[in-house]
Parts: C-alpha cells; structure tokens; sequence
C-alpha cells in the first residue's frame, strides 16, 4: 500500500535521522534536484548509510537518482543497489530505452552483488511532454516497473505553460497516466501540491487526483502526509460495502445462485475487483504503522 | 588510500559534522570538537579512526567540528572528505 511518497533531501542528515517516522507510506531519499552539483558525492554516500545503519522500518524506500544526461546515475546506483531499496526513481523518463538502459545496469549490479534479479523495482518519473505520450511504453518496458510517478513542474516547464494552483494545464497528463498505468496493470502516483501553507487547496487536489484513478500522491512537505493518507484511505461507508459485497458474493455461491445483487444493484466483476482492492487497503492500513 | 590535497566536507548544521582533512607525514591525527565532546569525544574520535583505517590512510590531519551527528553520519562525511582528499570523486 503506498498513498503517500514524501520526498526528503539526500543530503540532510537531520531529515534523514527520522525519514521513517513521518506516517508516510513512502519515503523518497533525493539525490536529484535537492541535492547542488557540488555535494552529489557527498549525498550518495550519507544516504547509502543512512540505509545501511538507520534500519528503515515503517516505510518503503525509493531512492531519486539523476538523470542519464548527466555523469552520476550509475555512480548512484553504485552505491544504492548494494543497500536493496524497494525501488529506484529514475527522473526525466522519456521512453522506453531509457527505462532499459537503467534496468540493465541494476540487473549487472544485482548480479555483482548476488541479489536476486529484479529484486528492486522502479518508478519512472515523467515529467517531459515526450515522456507523457510515451507513458504505456515506458509502463510496459521492464517487469521492474511497478508504478509511474507524474512530475508537474518540469512538465508545464516543457509545456510551455504556467503551473497553476488549478492544475488545469496538467489534466490531459494526468488522465493520460492514469490511462496507461491501469492498462499496464500497475500503479500511478500524482505530483506534489507545493503549496505547502495551503491545506484547503491540498485536500482538493489530492481528492481531484484521486478521482481521477491515481493510487496515491507525493509530498513535498511532512505537513501534507496525514492529509494526503486520509484522502486516500477507504472510508468508514467504502469499507463496509466492500464488506457487504463479499458476504453476497458467498451468500449466492452457497445458494448456487449465478445473478448477485446487493440492494437492488447488480454485482458484476468490477464491483468485486474494487470491493477487494478496498478490504485490502483497509487491511494494510490496519496492519501498518499508519 | 593517500591524501593528496586539502578538503572538507559536511556542514555546521544540526545532525551534521563538519570534516577538514590534509595531507601530513606525521601519522594519523585526529582533532576532535563537538557539542558533545564530553559525552562522546572519545568515541567520536575512533569512528574517525575506524574510517581513515578502512581506508588504509597512514598520515593525515583531520579536524571535525561536531553538531550531533550520528555514528553514519560521521561515517557518511569523513569517507567523503577522504574521497575529495584523494582526488577519488567529481
């Protein structure tokens, strides 16, 4: 279950100390943006440690490495892949190739180090408009691609738009994401709000997003998390007609019944597939630390 | 591992240490300054040791100024002024 990913800078001691602590499902460990050209050596090296001595708990790991233009992705994984985070944030994903070129590499280290092949996953950043139309593409190229991630800023930047509050330049993104995440049959996550003294226009968005298909959203700020989760979370009426469903379902399969109905509405497939998904979210919340 | 020119690394902030490494001939030394230099001085000190020995650095003077790091992070910023020292990373 992952409705939140809250990103926290690589390069801050302070912030990586209690990275696990925040309530967010995910925690991404940035190497990128947050981190100056000047201290990407630095950055790489106290986040390997941190994974290696902090002992992360209550959260999945993703670690935001630099992009392929640039001369410290593999320097990143390097260092990362060693450490098995649950995955790797390529930025900047464009297509196809991009994605495969990173997998191959991750699968040579996986081997150096005898790890099992595909044991860490990936999460494409897209956020350029080659990346938008290529979003099936990049969702299919490798079995370790198991959820994409919608990045708005450098998106309305290449779009050549201004980012607004409205979002309304990024619907066709969005909804084209969302699109071609669920036809690859894995989960899509929504870009930050980055206001973070707004959290009227927070819980909007995130509920916007989520009305959209998205699976959860990211954070920029720890103050966003609890907001973000409860968006996302099933509610008290969801989880009980999810509950409602499965004991029909049984109900008419004792009965040898073909045609289910609950309260006068029919129960077709999808129905079921969505009463799941929700018992299950309900049961990881439950469950988890948050 | 052998220190060729000056660097540092880290910073001043909270949960940071901050790392001056140089060449010398004169063996391993080590000056330590913290905020908690009488709790933990001693065992500041022989992270710093333990780094420089995984390293194989037989001369180096190296000054770190402590804002209560934990033991990673001062694993995690003398392994990267060493590194700068030894021209080993861009």
């Amino acid at each position: 279950m992952r409705r939140t990913m809250l990103f926290l800078p690589g390069n801050s001691p302070a912030i990586l100390l209690n990275a696990d602590t925040l309530g967010s499902d995910s925690i991404i460990l940035d190497l990128e943006d947050a981190v100056s050209p000047t201290e990407k050596d630095s950055a790489r090296i106290l986040v390997r440690n941190a994974l290696k001595y902090l002992g992360y708990k209550n959260c999945e790991i993703i670690v935001r490495i630099n992009p392929l233009d640039t001369d410290y992705w593999k320097k990143d994984l390097d260092e990362i892949i060693p450490l098995k985070p649950d995955m790797i944030m390529p930025t900047k994903v464009s297509d196809a190739d991009y994605v495969l070129t990173i997998d191959k590499y991750i699968s040579e280290l996986e081997e150096k180090y005898g790890m099992e092949q595909g044991t860490v996953k990936l999460i494409p950043l897209i956020e350029t408009t080659l990346g938008i139309e290529n979003a099936f593409n990049i969702a299919k190229s490798c079995p370790r691609v198991t959820a994409m991630f919608l990045g708005g800023e450098d998106l309305t930047a290449d779009l050549h738009c201004k980012r607004t509050k409205e979002s309304n330049e990024i619907f066709y993104s969005r909804c084209r994401m969302v699109c071609a995440a669920r036809a690859a049959g894995i989960e899509v996550y929504d870009t930050p709000f980055t206001d973070v003294d707004d959290d009227e226009g927070l819980v909007k968005d995130a509920q916007f997003a989520k009305s959209l298909g998205f699976s959860g959203k990211a954070s920029i700020s720890p103050r966003h998390v609890h907001a973000i989760n409860e968006v996302f979370s099933p509610t008290e009426a969801e989880i009980e007609h999810a509950h409602a469903v499965m004991e029909a379902i049984e109900t008419a399969k004792a009965q040898g019944r073909g045609v289910i109905s609950l309260n006068g509405k029919m129960i077709d497939a999808p129905i079921v597939s969505r009463a799941k998904q929700v018992l299950e979210m309900a049961a990881a919340i439950n469950g988890g630390a948050n | 591992m052998i220190i060729k020119s000056k660097a540092v690394s880290g910073t001043m902030e909270s949960n940071d240490i901050f790392v001056e490494i140089e060449p010398s001939q004169k063996g391993i030394e080590v000056e330590v300054q913290s905020i908690v230099f009488n709790q933990f001085g001693k065992q500041i000190e022989d992270t710093v040791k333990d780094v420089l020995n995984s390293f194989d650095v037989d001369n180096a003077l190296v000054r770190v100024n402590d804002r209560g790091a934990v033991d990673c992070t001062i694993r995690a910023r003398v392994e990267t002024a060493l590194k700068r020292a030894a021209n080993e990373v861009k």
